[in-house]
């Protein structure tokens, strides 16, 4: 077994950075679809002198992952999922990392009256009276729980499901791609909104909620539930992340807008 | 096709003078319910080429392939002399040779004839001068013509020296020049000491290589004798009617 | 909607490009796929001419198997090899997890069926015809089996050609097992699953364009060397 796994490491020997020590972030995919992680990752990597890599699933799947001890922190956004994550015993602590908000995008000629409604409530009660599709992640991700979350006493969307309200099982950029080509509603965060280039004829409807707020956290992996993780490299990060890395985060601009707020000291 | 020159044949061993005759008692074979050997009893004589006549579907290369033991029969068996024993070669009528060159296909039948590694090529250069195919060596033993490759598949089945040697119709289908180059390579064998089963359709052959002919009809022997004596006064009934030219039905 | 025009535009910008992060992508395609076939092919070759020439008790079902197991789903294989290297799991001691090595045994993992069921399909073929001959030689089981290997050896490529293909094509195995990180463990597929997932349409199927090429190479390359090599082997 020894002789075939130094095989398998020679053949798949990767073109190292450097011998930098590893850290593997478990982490939501807006931040790597939207490019933040390109943008931050190499400012990190350097100050820290380590070989940060991310592995971008939805957030039920990262915390899962993270439980199974295959990640050493976690950048998701889900606070009920994180706090239990922590509350385990899996995540030494959970930090407030950054915040962007929810939008809700639908085609343009908007049959729902989506445009017109003053909450996020509303214009989901209005999609929901209209019947008119609605792409749900159905994932388990944050943004399938916020958004489940948003459906609570407006309307039983299990029942729907099938019918208008469609539930994709795919990641956010997927249910995007799926919502142009059936013109349906759905829920996404801003960031990945704005980094999206398929548009279609998809608008922003509805915004500036407060129950549409997104906020992310950061947890580092506990070594006591997980002794093989780097301890030690992710307390770096993710001090890096709530100190001088917060500047790097709002400095993150795309088309002149920036796309998440850092808000770690609140 | 120049005549080949005799050559004497260095890489037979010594053997005895006179191996003992090969023996086949009361063979039977059905398929499907058809009798194909049908108590099949013959002595060959020692040495020298036997003949098996016979009209198609007498059961020949089915005794062939039940002699070299790649068939197993109902009923009967062959006795084979211990020294001929594991040292048997059979050319089927249609003979497969591998997709590689001449040469690689007798250093494949050396391998395994489990000819030591370091013997395989002195002895390739001696079967292919045997069967004067020296300047083909290096071809696709696949683009040789008919004559070519049925000389190939003898000197492959030589590869492990046997003491019978078995050809299924070698000459099927040659044209005159390639039958007489098959021919003289059938007589260098036996001059060498190993025993030629032949099966032939062709009594011209018979008279120009025979030593002695078994005469099969209907999955059953029903004589064996001399060459001379067999085709001035054969004793069967159905040899006399098959060497008059009559079809037996 | 992206036009096909676009896309093509796309890929030949990418390929005159060199762009530096797509040369490294691609090579770690190539090396992740061509390691998982040969493996497979050291596995899966052997393992095919033994079904094609040995009887055994099982081995009509062992066939039925091996010719099943070539519709795993990859996401299923990606599945299986996660939990099997993850920290959690029985081999996560080796730290194969989210590195080249995991998505190396994945897609062996997934191609080695194709390679032996085909190969066994084809070996099978040519017992037929070589079976009574090599018999009459003296060859035991392991000289038939060398035999077919060699003899069908330009059959064969086309087997490796094929299992080739899948691990080039599939993108749920290494998704998975791999991560898609960027630098250590992005692929072709993965990559153009992450552009499909940024709905950047136009560079996923550039990026998809640049992969059918490649295979289109690697394919044009093996079947012109078979092909030259068995017009000089044999007829």
């Amino acid at each position: 077994m020894s002789i075939l796994r130094a095989a398998l490491l020679t053949l798949a020997a990767t073109p190292a950075l450097a011998n930098d020590p590893v850290v593997l972030v478990q982490s939501t995919t807006s931040t790597q679809n939207s490019g933040l992680y390109a943008h931050i990752l190499p400012v990190a990597s350097e100050a820290l002198g380590l070989d940060i890599r991310v592995v971008a699933v939805g957030t039920g799947q990262a915390l899962g992952n993270a439980q199974r001890c295959d990640g050493d922190m976690l950048i998701t956004h889900a606070r009920a999922a994180e706090e239990a994550f922590v509350a385990a015993g899996y995540g030494t602590a959970r930090h407030d990392l950054m915040y962007n908000d929810f939008v809700i995008v639908g085609p343009s000629d908007d049959p729902a009256g989506v445009a017109g409604a003053d909450s996020a409530t509303e214009a989901l009660s209005r999609i929901a009276a209209a019947e008119s599709p609605f792409a749900s992640r159905g994932d388990d991700s944050g943004t399938h729980q916020k958004e489940l979350n948003l459906w609570d006493g407006i309307a039983d969307v299990a029942a729907a499901s099938g019918g208008w309200y469609r539930e994709t099982g795919s990641g956010m950029g997927a249910t995007l791609n799926l919502a142009v080509g059936m013109g349906a509603y759905t829920l996404t965060d801003r960031a990945t909104w704005l980094a999206f280039e398929n548009r279609g004829d998809h608008v922003i409807l509805n915004q500036g909620d407060p129950a549409l707020f997104n906020q992310y956290g950061v947890i580092p992996v506990n070594p006591a539930h997980c002794p093989n993780v780097n301890a030690e490299g992710a307390r770096a990060f993710t001090d890096w992340l709530l100190e001088d890395g917060q500047a790097v985060i709002a400095g993150f601009m795309l088309d002149g807008e920036q796309l998440f707020f850092p808000n770690a000291g609140d | 096709m120049p005549d080949p020159t005799p050559r004497v044949i260095p890489f037979q061993p010594p053997r005895p003078a006179d191996p003992p005759a090969l023996r086949i008692e009361g063979l039977c074979l059905s398929r499907s319910g058809a009798a194909l050997l049908n108590g099949v009893e013959m002595t060959l004589s020692p040495g020298g080429v036997t003949a098996l006549l016979g009209p198609n579907g007498a059961g020949k290369s089915l005794l062939l392939r039940v002699i070299a033991g790649l068939i197993a029969p109902d009923a009967g068996r062959v006795i084979v002399p211990r020294a001929m024993q594991g040292r048997i070669g059979l050319v089927l009528q249609r003979p497969v040779l591998l997709r590689r060159s001449v040469a690689a296909n007798l250093r494949h039948a050396l391998a395994l004839a489990r000819v030591p590694r370091r013997h395989r090529a002195p002895r390739v250069g001696e079967l292919l001068a045997l069967g004067n195919l020296e300047a083909l060596a290096d071809r696709p033993a696949r683009r040789l013509s008919g004559g070519e490759q049925q000389r190939l598949a003898i000197i492959r089945a030589l590869a492990a020296n046997p003491l019978l040697l078995m050809l299924d119709e070698p000459t099927a289908h040659l044209d005159p020049q390639a039958t007489h180059a098959i021919e003289a390579l059938v007589a260098r064998v036996t001059e060498g000491g190993t025993k030629v089963i032949l099966v032939t359709h062709d009594t011209g052959q018979v008279q120009r290589l025979a030593d002695e002919v078994a005469f099969l009809h209907q999955g059953r022997c029903h004589e064996i004798a001399g060459k001379s004596a067999f085709l001035t006064h054969p004793e069967s009934a159905a040899a006399r009617a098959y060497l008059t030219g009559k079809l037996l039905l | 909607m992206p036009t096909l025009s676009d896309s093509f535009l796309t890929a030949l910008g990418l390929i005159v490009s060199g762009d530096a992060d797509l040369i490294e992508i691609v090579a770690l395609s190539l090396r992740v796929s061509l390691t998982a076939v040969l493996l497979a092919a050291l596995i899966g070759l052997p393992l095919g001419a033994v079904l094609a020439v040995v009887r055994f008790p099982g081995r009509g079902l062992l066939i039925v198997v091996v010719n099943a197991l070539m519709g795993l789903p990859p996401v299923v294989v990606g599945l299986v090899v996660y939990l099997t290297f993850s920290a959690s799991g029985p081999l996560g001691v080796l730290e194969f997890l989210y590195t080249p090595a995991a998505m190396i045994v994945a897609q062996t993992v997934l191609v080695t069926p194709i390679i032996a069921a085909l190969a066994r399909s084809t070996l099978a073929d040519l017992l037929g015809e070589y079976d009574e001959t090599l018999r009459v030689l003296g060859a035991n089981r392991f000289d038939v089996v060398a035999t077919l290997l060699w003899d069908g050896r330009f059959s064969l490529a086309t087997a490796l050609l094929a299992g080739l293909g899948r691990a080039l094509a599939e993108v749920g195995a290494v998704m998975l097992v791999g991560g898609n990180i960027d630098h250590v463990t992005r692929v072709m597929t993965t990559a153009i699953a992450l552009e499909t997932s940024r709905g950047a349409l136009p560079l996923a199927l550039g990026l998809g364009i640049v992969l059918l090429l490649i295979t289109l190479v690697l394919n044009a390359v093996v079947l012109g060397v078979r092909n030259r090599m068995e017009a000089h082997a044999h007829a």
